[in-house]
């Protein structure tokens, strides 16, 4: 006893233990901080995520609609289905606005109503037949750019009252423009800084083409190949006229830059400038400090303005890169002036099928595909999951056998999707025939994939409950299946519906396997069965964010805030079964 | 025998065995200084007697403490719990002794000068010796875990109780002989008593050595 | 001294015979896979006392209690041999229905293990599964019943439809018990019941252990010697997969025979 003691190891000093823990701390804080950085970064590139497709999907939930006057008179009221909607409407975009009067201008007014319209309008009075032998006012769907432009995303015209007095000189056609102040010389400056700006990215482009063009006499002075030699040259000339071109540009450009004061011709590279003169709008071409030269868009009533009766838009975003022109900008805001136009809930979208319009694009249709797709995958998954787990964990004897199948499982997880798309195609297509793109073998090929996660966590949560409990159940008498059904069961159903519901969640966000089975196919109809063809949410993502029209874009967004809700709502229903079956006790 | 897996366990039955044998010792001078006390008559022996009676009892005290400590942390079992138990016998039967030694030197201030003859005590100092010895032999029994040792003991037992009976006698002829003897014989009587009591005692030592060993009280039908 | 034990173990053997012998083991053996946990155990079980195994850990007084109503068969590797009979009728027969037998032959666990489920569920669900009642009523009095022989009715009669599991540790043994006795079995198993208990919940179910010998046959499995001495009446200690002695308690536990019980239950061993 005593001698254990003394046979202590002389350790460190107070002083150096107590550096030590020190350190140890200083690690454990550093280590904390670490934990708590990695946290706090992944939330915000979470909130970013979220905040960028919630940005961008929002626009997308609503939508402009435009009144038209449209005469519905000759619609047999029997048969409104038979009528000419497409000319109806095309008249009453013509009454809407007379001041497009022109072939060009009629078919730019055209343009600005959906495509659509005229189906739309006929579903309308097929749906409420009161409407036949009326001139009524229907709500059309604008066209997609016309929206986008309405919600601010194409151009953001800035609105001023300028301080002087205005005087055209006729009321269409090209006029002059003359004010009582030079109010043009803001945007004249602004002309300029474009080119300016264009001129310095002139510059640059003309330096990569001066070092392409020293390499390319390089290799012809000093290459032995004649060949190399021979190109280089051809190319040389070609640069060198490329090069000869930018700079007669380039100096042009530095030209109108440096003369401030100059007259400026607007093109379509240059900001536009619009004026909103007595009831018209002018679209300025050439402008000075003072006055300007213009052409009439829409006709003005009168000629002279004085000072805060007119407007002036600027649009920065040159007419060239944008897809709505100034003409329609003009068209649109006087549609919006004469009350014409009304933004609200976007029912198309939560309606309708698939569209290569983006206006007349909807979601339902993949909802509806996506929902049929799920119960057949639940309906087929989750039996199956459990009992295998059930059987695995509880019944089946523990030998080789049983393991080269575990580990099977526990593999066919890791599988990559797009090979069980590859199975179905070659096994439920091609071998069983059956149909192409519908639910039904959508539903088996993400059954197939959602199986092992099921089994996993159901084997998982079935492990977890106590083995006394089994033993309990066994101690008074029942049979093993009565333990298990009665006892072991319930005990583990959070943990598996947990398991099944992630199972799910994943399935839903599955392209990659439907891809295969043609579940991509552009369907139009809303499915009625399991048989019929549909697409899912995810495969309609991937579609619309393929699309090039940038109505599609939102609409790409709109659909991702619509799969994340379900998402969310998924795992809430989680949750909750979660809570109400471990309530219980 | 094995030692037990805890050490205070063992260290808490070796002071019990050692507190025995200390109140053994202290039991037998105590006897043997009585008996000279009475036959010397010397009342200062006497007194000393009586006074170390007190640490006897002291000694009996503190060992009954000890092992109700015991028997609450250990709870000891069978063979443990046995010789916990027979130690608490031992004791009690040790003190016992010890009062009876108490009483023979009282009796020593009662003789006084009036000596009897010296073939009067023999017979008495036999019996104390044999008596001694018998102790001696159960502390050592007791010592040794030997149950042969308590059988001979048990066995010894007829030995002192003849010894009494003759020695008996012999004083009853004296008292006949002489009726001044009569009080110093009755002293004498009652000495040869308690040296015979402290026989019994003995006995129940081995008895309980026996019990501590073999598990039984059944000293003698084990032939 | 040896001739002696043969002769006291003699005795205690005539003893026994006197009662009757609910269960009986015959040269047990047990193993799990290649390992062998028990070799050759002898033991008569009498009807209507209790009886303690004890010895240390992994002596395999426990496998020797789960091979009494066959708990061991939800073991793959394990292996029983040699013959186990309850009221001379071979258990381990293949015409013996286990859920039978573990019907007759009742378990409570070293853990209170009540079921997730309402006390009564608890107590009514053995009746249940087994048929035994014809009605809701007779359901409730059987409940009723077994919770009063636990002596657990009159703490929990308000709360019957409560969860099991908000029990204190002690009452859910005493529930288990009770689910036990519901099922009217022969003899009850019990492995080590008290060792989760606090001891005044181990006074508790001992006093139950005691009354319920008048109508059952008990076997308990402890690891606490005293318990052992306060609620048996034949005790068998075990030492590596053997049955090293069987005899009375009260002569076990002041005077055992074998050097190796002595050892173990006066803290020698090891």
């Amino acid at each position: 006893m005593t001698d254990t003691t003394n046979t202590y190891v002389k350790t460190a000093s107070l002083e150096e233990r107590r550096s030590l823990q020190k350190k140890r701390y200083a690690s454990e804080r550093k280590f904390k901080y670490l934990g708590l950085g990695a946290i706090l970064v992944s939330l915000g590139f979470l909130v970013m995520l979220l905040m960028t497709i919630v940005g961008n999907g929002i626009p997308a939930f609503t939508y402009n609609y435009v009144k038209l006057p449209i005469d519905l008179t000759k619609v047999d009221p029997e048969k409104p289905e038979k009528a000419n909607y497409g000319k109806f409407v095309k008249s009453a975009i013509a009454d809407a606005i007379p001041y497009m009067s022109d072939r060009k201008g009629k078919r730019l007014a055209r343009g600005l109503v959906s495509g659509g319209a005229a189906i739309d309008v006929r579903n309308q009075v097929v749906g409420d037949v009161s409407m036949a032998g009326q001139n009524a006012d229907v709500e059309v769907p604008v066209s997609d750019f016309a929206d986008l432009y309405l919600k601010g995303l194409t151009a953001k015209p800035i609105l001023t009252k300028p301080d002087a007095a205005i005087k055209v000189s006729d009321v269409e056609g090209d006029v002059d423009v003359t004010l009582s102040a030079a109010v043009f010389d803001e945007f004249l400056a602004r002309v300029k800084e474009t080119i300016s700006s264009e001129a310095s990215r002139l510059n640059t482009r003309m330096a990569n083409l001066q070092l392409s063009l020293d390499n390319q006499r390089e290799i012809a002075a000093n290459s032995q190949d004649t060949l190399a030699v021979e190109s280089a040259k051809k190319s040389i000339t070609s640069l060198e006229a490329q090069l000869a071109g930018f700079k007669t540009k380039f100096d042009a450009l530095i030209v109108r830059r440096n003369n401030t004061a100059a007259r400026e011709v607007l093109d379509t590279s240059m900001p536009s400038l619009l004026l909103k003169v007595g009831g018209g709008v002018v679209k300025i071409t050439e402008v000075e400090g003072m006055s300007a030269k213009g052409e009439v868009i829409i006709p003005l009533e009168q000629k002279e303005a004085s000072a805060g009766e007119w407007q002036m838009q600027e649009i920065l975003e040159a007419e060239e890169n944008r897809k709505f022109s100034d003409k329609e900008v003009a068209v649109v805001d006087r549609l919006v002036a004469e009350g014409r136009i009304e933004n609200r809930l976007n029912t198309i979208f939560f309606k309708k099928g698939a569209s290569r319009e983006p206006e007349l694009a909807g979601i339902w249709g993949a909802v509806v595909g996506s929902f049929f797709t799920m119960i057949i995958t639940l309906a087929l998954s989750f039996p199956l999951g459990v009992a295998a787990a059930i059987y695995l964990e509880e019944f089946a004897p523990k030998n080789k056998f049983t393991s080269i199948i575990e580990v099977n499982i526990n593999n066919l997880a890791a599988v990559p999707s797009i090979v069980f798309g590859l199975l179905g195609l070659a096994v439920f297509l091609n071998f069983f025939e059956l149909p192409r793109s519908a639910p039904l073998v959508g539903g088996m090929v993400l059954a197939l994939m959602t199986l092992p996660t099921i089994i996993i966590a159901s084997r998982a949560a079935l492990k977890a409950v106590p083995p006394s409990i089994r033993e309990a159940a066994l101690g008074v008498g029942a049979s093993k299946i009565q333990a298990v059904f009665h006892h072991v069961l319930p005990l583990a159903m959070p943990g598996i519906l947990t398991g099944t519901i992630i199972g799910m969640a994943q399935a839903l966000g599955e392209t990659a396997p439907l891809l295969m089975i043609g579940m991509v196919a552009f369907v139009v109809d809303v499915p009625a069965g399991i048989f019929d063809p549909a697409t899912v949410l995810p495969v309609q993502i991937y579609m619309w964010a393929d699309f090039p029209e940038p109505g599609f874009q939102q609409k790409t967004a709109a659909a991702i805030m619509v799969l994340l809700g379900f998402l969310i709502l998924m795992n809430a229903i989680a949750v909750l079964l979660r809570k109400k079956f471990e309530r219980r006790w | 025998m094995s030692e037990h897996t805890v050490t205070a366990f063992d260290e808490d039955l070796n002071f019990v065995v050692a507190k025995i044998s200390e109140m053994g010792g202290n039991a037998e001078s105590m006897v043997a200084r009585s008996v000279k006390a009475l036959v010397t008559a010397d009342i200062g022996l006497g007194q000393s007697v009586v006074a170390d009676d007190k640490i006897l009892d002291a000694l009996q005290q503190e060992i009954d403490d000890h092992i109700l400590l015991l028997i609450a942390k250990r709870q000891p079992m069978a063979m443990d719990l046995r010789e916990v138990v027979g130690a608490l016998r031992m004791a009690s039967d040790l003190e016992r002794i010890g009062d009876l030694g108490k009483n023979i030197a009282r009796r020593a201030f009662q003789i006084e000068d009036n000596l009897p003859p010296k073939k009067l005590l023999r017979g008495l100092q036999h019996l104390t010796n044999v008596s001694l010895e018998q102790l001696k032999d159960a502390l050592d029994a007791y010592a040794a875990k030997d149950v042969v040792k308590a059988r001979e003991i048990w066995d010894r037992d007829d030995e002192i109780d003849s010894l009494y009976t003759s020695l008996f006698r012999e004083l009853l002829t004296y008292m006949m002989e002489d009726p001044r003897n009569i009080t110093y014989c009755t002293h004498l009587l009652f000495c040869a008593k308690n040296i015979e009591r402290i026989g019994d005692h003995v006995t129940n030592l081995a008895e309980t050595i026996h019990f501590m060993v073999v598990g039984s009280y059944d000293i003698a039908s084990e032939d | 001294m040896d001739a002696m034990n043969t002769k006291r173990q003699e005795d205690a053997v005539n003893k026994m015979v006197q009662n009757e012998i609910k269960m009986s083991g015959k040269d047990v053996c047990v193993s799990y896979g290649e390992k062998q946990a028990l070799f050759d155990v002898n033991l008569d079980i009498p009807a209507k006392q209790v009886t303690a195994l004890i010895g240390p850990s992994g002596c395999g007084k426990s496998t020797f209690l789960r091979c009494l109503n066959r708990m061991n068969d939800t073991i793959d590797i394990c292996k029983v041999s040699g013959d186990i009979r309850l009221d001379d009728q071979d258990i381990y027969d293949h015409d013996i229905d286990v859920v039978e037998l573990r019907a007759r032959v009742g378990m409570v666990f070293q853990k209170p293990n009540p079921f997730p489920k309402s006390i009564f569920e608890n107590v009514g669900y053995g009746p249940k599964i087994h048929g035994l009642v014809r009605s809701k009523s007779d359901l409730e009095e059987v409940v009723v019943k077994s919770l009063q022989r636990a002596g657990l009715f009159e703490e929990i009669k308000d709360r019957l439809h409560e969860p099991g599991t908000g029990l204190s540790g002690g009452q859910q043994q005493r529930l288990c018990i009770a689910r036990a006795i519901a099922v009217s079995p022969e003899v009850i198993l019990m492995d080590e019941p008290c060792s989760a208990l606090d001891p005044i919940a181990t006074a508790k179910v001992e006093e139950l252990i005691d009354e319920l010998r008048e109508n059952y046959t008990i076997v308990i499995v402890t690891h606490s010697m005293q318990q052992a001495a306060r609620v048996s009446q034949q005790t068998a200690m075990f030492h590596l997969g053997k049955l090293v002695e069987v005899d009375e308690t009260d002569t076990i536990f002041t005077n055992p025979s074998n050097q190796k019980t002595q050892d173990y239950i006066t803290g020698r061993y090891g």
